[in-house]
């Protein structure tokens, strides 16, 4: 038995997109704890209710991170239409579940060709992201803005689709599924990428409940959890809806559930595509949330289930919005992930949760 | 052989087009509606200040008495929520990008001169 030593890992490291630090406790080659350390980034977001109307602060919403950017601002728009009691018309509805869908398929591609550059596989990864481009450019081509889209408002959408633009989608959907299958056959059955994820970061089905894990990531854990089978909103107009999960509850396990989630994402953005309705895209909203008036709203976002909390002053301004992210849910499942893995698949653990610091710390 | 998971996407990948483009030779399509800067019609406009209030940024000025509209283009966020509540739609979103510059600065636009009645223009 060696003596222990803590090992920084984080805020800056090759393996992650944004700040965290980890204090690695290892002895020899195992790490025996981890401590996560955050706040490099904390904005003070929530705190701008108080400056920018309901209205104004959509864009704020859809700023707390650039890959749930949609997630957000579709979250906040809910939470505050449940909150002054508004019905958006049904088109919107499902316009808002196609683009967050095809946010889910941008994120999940994303997140696979950072996985597959964690473990070496630099070709993977450059598929993975030219894939991801076709699904930028139809953002772009639908809402006009490839990362920040502010096509979401209190009232509906702020832009319909065209039949064009829906054949387009279909069309590119076609073939991006097409080239997308051959990578996740890559990913799912490659020698190479089986050797870094099987067996690495095991949590329990049990553990997996009892650290209310959420996401893809409690998912992996053969939970089955999904805030998609509440059919809330848009989702209701759905035929059914399974969750993907995986019993196994390795890091393979989670490549697996999130690479299967992309076709699944597909699928349903087809679906909502032949089911569109004519119609309405947004209702005028007038007046002010009521003074101490309350409203609550979970979201699927890609990286889990997030919570949105949002009470009015009677006035413009909201007198309070909070949000609950998933990496916040997750955290506690990564540090015990990483108790009692190798130093070297430290990076590949902290991955496959997907962190995304930025929605954490707000 | 799982060393050739990825063969036929990367051979096929030798005769297609490059999914790359040779900037600034070649620039990208422009979809029609993409986000890229903010113009004003000052003819039409009527310097009521609704899009001052309502830009979330406070990227817009407008001053009435001089007959200036302004705008900060580095701190506007191209959200197009002036464009939705101008009254007399003279706010647009244009799909070419503000061009870059050394020094922030306000663009300034003048509301026009109003043209001379016509019995005062014949005398």
């Amino acid at each position: 038995m060696g003596k222990a030593t803590v090992i920084p890992f984080g805020p800056q490291h090759p393996v992650l997109p944004e700040p965290l630090h980890l204090d690695l406790v290892v002895e020899d080659e195992k790490v025996i704890e981890a401590i996560p350390q955050i706040g490099f980034i904390h904005r003070g977001l929530e705190k701008l209710v108080e400056t920018r109307d309901y209205n104004q602060f959509i864009y704020v919403a859809e700023r707390i991170c650039g890959i749930c950017a949609f997630g957000h601002s579709m979250g906040y728009a809910e939470t505050v239409e449940r909150l002054m009691g508004i019905e958006i018309p049904d088109r919107a509805k499902m316009l808002r579940v196609i683009w967050h869908e095809l946010s889910r398929v941008h994120s999940h591609i994303l997140w696979m060709g950072l996985a597959a550059d964690a473990f070496g596989f630099e070709s993977l990864f450059m598929h993975c992201w030219r894939l991801r481009e076709r699904v930028l450019d139809l953002f772009e081509a639908t809402t006009g803005g490839r990362v920040i889209f502010s096509v979401v408002r209190v009232g509906g959408v702020n832009r319909d689709i065209s039949d064009e633009q829906l054949k387009q989608f279909v069309d590119v959907l076609d073939g991006i599924k097409g080239e997308y299958k051959e990578i996740c056959d890559t990913f799912l059955t490659d020698r190479s990428v089986k050797n870094r994820t099987v067996g690495v970061g095991y949590i329990s089905y049990d553990d997996a409940l009892a650290m209310s894990m959420v996401g893809p990531f409690v998912r992996a854990s053969g939970v089955k959890q999904d805030v998609r089978m509440l059919r809330n909103d848009g989702y209701a107009f759905l035929d059914g809806f399974e969750p993907v999960i995986d019993p196994q509850g390795d890091c393979y396990a989670r490549v697996k559930v999130r690479a299967l989630e992309v076709l699944q994402a597909i699928d349903i953005i087809e679906e909502m595509i032949r089911k569109l309705v004519p119609g309405e895209i947004a209702v005028p909203v007038k007046g002010n949330p009521a003074d101490g008036a309350e409203a609550c709203n979970v979201l699927e976002q890609p990286r889990g289930e997030c919570y949105y909390y949002a009470r009015g002053n009677g006035t413009k301004n909201l007198a309070r919005m909070r949000m609950r992210t998933p990496t916040s849910q997750n955290l506690a499942g990564m540090t015990t992930a990483l108790a009692g893995c190798d130093l070297a698949d430290v990076n590949m653990i902290v991955l496959t949760i997907d962190p995304c610091i930025s929605c954490t710390e707000r | 052989m799982s060393t050739f998971k990825l063969g036929k996407m990367t051979f096929a990948g030798l005769f297609k087009k490059p999914e790359t483009i040779q900037y600034p030779v070649q620039h990208r399509f422009v979809p029609e509606g993409l986000k890229g800067h903010i113009a004003v019609d000052m003819e039409h406009c009527i310097l009521c200040g609704i899009c001052m209030k309502r830009c979330p940024t406070h990227a817009i000025e407008v001053d009435k008495k001089a007959g200036q509209w302004s705008i900060d283009r580095f701190r506007c966020i191209q959200c197009g929520h002036c464009t939705r509540e101008c009254p007399k739609g003279c706010l647009t979103m244009e799909p070419t990008y503000a061009p870059v510059a050394a020094e922030k600065h306000r663009d300034v636009f003048e509301k026009p001169a109003a043209a001379p009645e016509p019995a005062a223009a014949e005398a």
